[in-house]
């Protein structure tokens, strides 16, 4: 159940490591620090997810605030992506605008 | 910017451990609020409604919460419970009541009933009825509804399952709606504008005394939700997800999305069956009942639904703006619609207040409705049903006389004029788009099947082949079945071709079945409700194999979108005609007919068709404004000149003479 997150910001980049569960009671913690690295002007958000051994519905739905939240035009890529989440991060459309490696 | 909290996002007291506070009665169902859950939920005959909670997956509750009597709204009872993690959560209600159905009251506190409101059910195994909260939040984007003028659409009915499940599908989510997403330059290529998809809401798969399936879907068990297992992201719970995509998708693609809705029945069957929702909830008020209590079976399913009863009114119409508003569905075909203009004691109503509110509801004002316009106890309204200027039809009177002039009945030419001009003996003051024409549907024999079996054959749906229509109106063109006949075959080719092309070049909307364009086959079941296998999945090997009857059908598709006349004009723009110009013959032993549909500039089609079995020189009346006729399609010409693509028509050579072949339809065009 437990969820943990870190943050590294070199230049205009943003990585989060996450590891862990993400889903409702976790994703707000995310959107959070989503925002905080809004605020630090970056324009490319990389996600680490190979640690991360779950992730809700409610945690696909950060994919979209922060893609809201980022600039028009910055990248989304998500590193470690699990192939089944991959394929409903797919198949719900939340893929848009999002790399995936 | 600091964000106001609202004061109420607070407990006030705990039930069975939990925080909650007295919720709000609207809206109704279980909705997300800051900190908790808002649970309403109402019954006009209860005494007692207590939440019941479960941790997904375990079949005992993780709590029971009674509704205090101060969380009680008129019959609405609500309540918000805090710190609840939604997206493992299961409920449902244990309500209490009289049991006395000899006045219609099924109350039975052991069944724990699903929210009609719910968004979601779990779908499947033993709990598929329990509710669960959805998040219905979705990134729409800039989503905007196609708006297509009603007489422009194309319809084209599938089922979401059906439609990919075949592993010839070759898509990566087979079955689902996701699988459907990737099926859009399908429909794009063959053209048409709207799909219509058969029951998406959940019901019960397993409705079925016969053969323990039931494949089609009319068979509601949540009205709301759509249906988990028609989604690859099911398992995860992100149906409600999967199906917005869709539908965005097809909007991108410029195609309108109808959904089948189901408001004529429940799947909680008579005093026989289940007690899922409704009945124990509120029987009397859902279900028309006999004086002594007993369900009226107007569907032929066990029950009906109250519909003019006005709290079930209002459930219908609470459903119909959520699938509009929530969901950007752009219209709904109701399923047996005359139950829809049913009183309480069942006779027909003259001003049927649910069709009322429907038709000048705010929310749904842009979106199709179109009936069904009869039901399973003989109410046949197809020309009366009462529409408000707002409702279009299926229209099976279309459906017959086609069918039996392509199989050479004597006596309907008259009226197939008429149908093929938008049947205004019915519809004269409501415009073309009032009647959704059609050959085949979902109900019946496929295109193929309708040309190859005079008899159904249904042994395999268990009931000794008494169920499905006697009266098909079908013909099997000299074999019954399966053959290798040449001449059967080339025969049947050319029906098929017959009827799309009279289909659509008719004004009206047309709709077509999934898989006729590529000769898909029921082998000759015309009521496979109860397969869900290859006998009724789309066997994508058709396209290659029927790769002929695709190009002709895109073509016709393709030459109806360039010609406004055919989908519209006044009385005047139509001119009948038979072997001579300017003279139909509308004698009862006639089997021929023309029309030329004049728009105007090069909007000027030529029609004929001719079910006789020999062929027919007709007369020519003389091309409009100096041009000259080409030919679009001739059915009894060879693939692929037996259509061209439009605007490419050659001319013909004779341009006062036009030899329409044995059972053969031709189109000319003016250029």
């Amino acid at each position: 159940m437990s969820f943990t997150m870190k943050m590294n910001v070199e230049g205009d980049t943003a990585t989060i490591r996450l590891a862990g569960e993400l889903d409702g009671s976790s994703a707000p913690d995310l959107n959070d620090l989503v925002t905080q690295a809004v605020g630090r002007q970056v324009g490319r958000l990389v996600l680490l997810l190979d640690e991360l051994t779950y992730m809700s519905s409610a945690g696909v739905r950060c994919l979209v605030f922060a893609h809201q939240k980022l600039p028009r035009g910055s990248q989304i890529t998500l590193v470690g992506t699990k192939p089944e989440v991959a394929e409903t991060i797919r198949l719900t459309g939340f893929d848009r605008s999002i790399v995936m490696r | 910017m600091t964000i106001l909290e609202p004061i109420d996002a607070y407990p006030t007291r705990r039930i069975a451990g939990y925080p909650v506070r007295a919720g709000r009665s609207l809206p109704f169902g279980a909705t997300r609020v800051p900190g908790g859950v808002n649970f309403s939920v109402y019954s006009n005959h209860a005494t007692s409604v207590t939440l019941v909670l479960y941790r997904e997956g375990e079949a005992e509750p993780m709590a029971e919460l009674p509704f205090p009597e101060s969380f009680r709204v008129g019959s609405v009872h609500a309540m918000t419970v805090f710190g609840l993690d939604v997206e493992r959560l299961e409920y449902g209600y244990r309500v209490d009541g009289p049991r006395l159905p000899w006045q219609g009251h099924r109350f039975d506190p052991d069944a724990v009933l699903s929210d009609p409101y719910a968004r979601m059910l779990t779908g499947h195994g033993p709990y598929r009825h329990r509710s669960r909260v959805a998040l219905d939040d979705f990134d729409w984007e800039e989503d905007r509804a196609p708006h297509l003028p009603h007489e422009d659409l194309v319809i084209y009915e599938l089922h979401v399952r059906g439609f990919t499940r075949h592993p010839s599908s070759g898509v990566s989510a087979p079955g689902t709606y996701a699988g459907l997403v990737e099926k859009i330059p399908y429909l794009r290529e063959l053209g048409v504008n709207c799909v219509e998809l058969m029951p998406v809401s959940e019901f019960d798969e397993t409705d079925n005394v016969f053969t323990g399936v039931n494949y089609w879907g009319y068979s509601p068990v949540g009205f709301f939700a759509p249906k988990a297992s028609y989604a690859a992201t099911g398992r995860e719970h992100m149906q409600v997800d999967e199906f917005k995509h869709l539908v965005k998708e097809l909007h991108k693609a410029g195609i309108e999305v109808l959904l089948d809705v189901v408001f004529n029945h429940t799947a909680e069957g008579d005093e026989r069956g289940p007690s899922i929702s409704f009945k124990g909830l509120d029987n009397a008020t859902y279900y028309m009942l006999t004086p002594d209590g007993h369900y009226y079976n107007f569907s032929g399913t066990g029950n009906t639904l109250n519909c003019n009863h006005p709290v079930v009114r209002g459930f219908v119409l609470d459903c119909l703006r959520y699938w509009a508003a929530e969901c950007h569905v752009d219209g709904f075909r109701f399923d047996l619609a005359a139950i829809l203009g049913r009183g309480a004691d069942g006779g027909p109503l003259h001003n049927p207040p649910l069709l009322e509110s429907l038709a000048y509801d705010p929310i749904l004002r842009d979106r199709k409705l179109i009936a069904e316009a009869w039901d399973a106890a003989g109410l046949y309204q197809v020309g009366s049903f009462p529409h408000y200027s707002r409702w279009s039809e299926w229209n099976g009177r279309y459906r017959d006389t086609v069918r039996r002039h392509l199989k050479g009945d004597l006596g309907v030419t008259g009226e197939l004029a008429t149908r093929m001009v938008g049947s205004p003996d019915m519809y004269s003051r409501r415009g073309t788009a009032a009647t959704v024409n059609f050959v085949t549907s979902h109900d019946g024999f496929t295109l193929r099947d309708l040309v190859s079996y005079d008899h159904k054959h249904n042994e395999a749906n268990g009931e000794g082949n008494r169920d499905g229509d006697d009266n098909g109106n079908s013909w099997n063109c000299g074999q019954e079945g399966e053959t290798d006949d040449p001449a059967v075959l080339a025969l049947r080719a050319r029906q098929q071709r017959n009827a799309l092309l009279i289909l659509l070049a008719s004004r009206g909307v047309p709709m077509l079945l999934a898989g006729d364009e590529i000769g898909r086959t029921q082998l000759g079941n015309n009521n496979a409700y109860c397969h869900d296998g290859p006998l009724t999945w789309l066997d994508w090997r058709l396209r290659e194999e029927n790769a002929d009857l695709f190009r002709f059908t895109r073509r016709a598709i393709a030459f109806r979108r360039a010609h406004p006349v055919l989908r519209g004009g006044s009385p005047g723009s139509v001119h009948w005609h038979g072997v001579r110009a300017w003279s139909p013959d509308w004698s009862a032993h006639s089997r021929v007919l023309a029309a030329t549909f004049d728009g105007g500039g090069d909007d000027c089609v030529y029609v004929a068709t001719n079910s006789h079995w020999e062929s027919h020189t007709l007369e020519l009346p003389e091309p409009p404004r100096g041009q000259t006729w080409h030919l679009f399609a001739d059915t009894a010409a060879a693939p692929p000149m037996d259509a061209f693509e439009p605007g490419s028509e050659p001319p013909l050579a004779n341009q006062s003479q036009l030899t329409v072949g044995p059972r053969s339809v031709a189109i000319l065009v003016t250029h």
